[in-house]
């Protein structure tokens, strides 16, 4: 599973190089995430522009991690692609995660500017 | 005619197993007017990734964006669902999917011969309430309600030991 962190500005922005988030890698995904945020200060930023799809069991992952970095850190999304967009959508996660049209607008603007 | 059998690396096509729950040849295939797909493989997550890559692949020629996705992911929500329940985590367990084209819809039939579902009934997969507490959100049991709500005639039944599935997903264009 490749992920790497890089700071930006006062932000952790994980970006995932992985083109699925699905059954086969949640578990991996969820101990990468757990690794590459320990510690960090500010906002965490999962980037999904290159993730062309997330199932249930990728969700649930993300959901996971979200919930181990409460209440330190609100996890926030960018760049979500249609297909992983509707996921989101259909099981109403969007309203539960900050979700940005990409990384560049999470750091210039807040908010759900998806 | 127009079924077609795919196999890859570490897959077994229809024709090279011995697996006695197999139906007769004549009886794989459902009548199709346009392309098809037809695999049979282990049920294991990293081969559903697998089959999941092959089956949009050979059906999504011509389709639309959403409709590869729709596709895809209740497909993938189907399988793993068989992956988890159906075999328990076993190894062993064999999966067939037969998909094909037809005017506006791709019908899918999945068989597998894992445990029944429970009560022989699908689950309702109803969509809950968010908690309004972030430690209390699910992290799964989305996978039915996703498949309700992308799919039509959904259809179960139990026979001779096999789960077998049907359902139809509409194509916008």
């Amino acid at each position: 599973m490749n992920l790497t962190a890089e700071s930006v500005a006062e932000a952790l922005v994980v970006n995932v190089d992985e083109e699925r988030i699905d059954a086969a890698v949640a578990i991996q995904f969820k101990d990468r995430m757990r690794d590459l945020t320990a510690g960090a200060g500010g906002r965490i930023i999962l980037d999904l522009g290159r993730v062309i799809f997330v199932d249930s069991s990728g969700l649930g992952a993300i959901v996971s991690v979200m919930k181990f970095l409460a209440p330190a850190h609100r996890l926030e999304l960018a760049g979500l692609t249609p297909n992983v967009g509707r996921v989101f959508h259909l099981t109403r996660m969007d309203s539960v995660f900050p979700i940005h049209a990409d990384v560049a607008a999470a750091l210039h603007g807040a908010g759900h500017d998806l | 005619m127009s079924r077609r059998l795919f196999t890859a690396p570490g897959m077994i096509s229809d024709g090279e197993t011995g697996s006695p729950r197999r139906e007769p040849a004549g009886r794989v295939s459902a009548p199709s007017t346009g392309e098809g797909f037809h695999l049979c493989f282990e049920a294991d997550p990293c081969t559903v990734r697998r089959v999941l890559g092959q089956a949009v692949a050979e059906l999504a020629r011509g389709l639309s964006r959403d409709d590869a996705g729709t596709l895809e992911l209740a497909l993938a929500e189907v399988l793993n669902n068989i992956v988890e329940h159906a075999y328990d985590g076993r190894t062993s367990g064999q999966v067939e999917v037969c998909l094909h084209r037809e005017a506006g819809w791709i019908c899918c039939r999945i068989v597998d011969s894992g445990h029944a579902m429970p009560a022989l009934t699908l689950p309702e997969g109803r969509m809950r309430p968010l908690p309004p507490r972030l430690d209390d959100l699910p992290e799964g049991g989305w996978g039915w309600s996703l498949i309700r709500t992308l799919a039509t005639d959904l259809a179960y039944r139990r026979e001779d030991g096999s789960n077998y599935l049907t359902f139809r997903l509409p194509l916008s264009r």
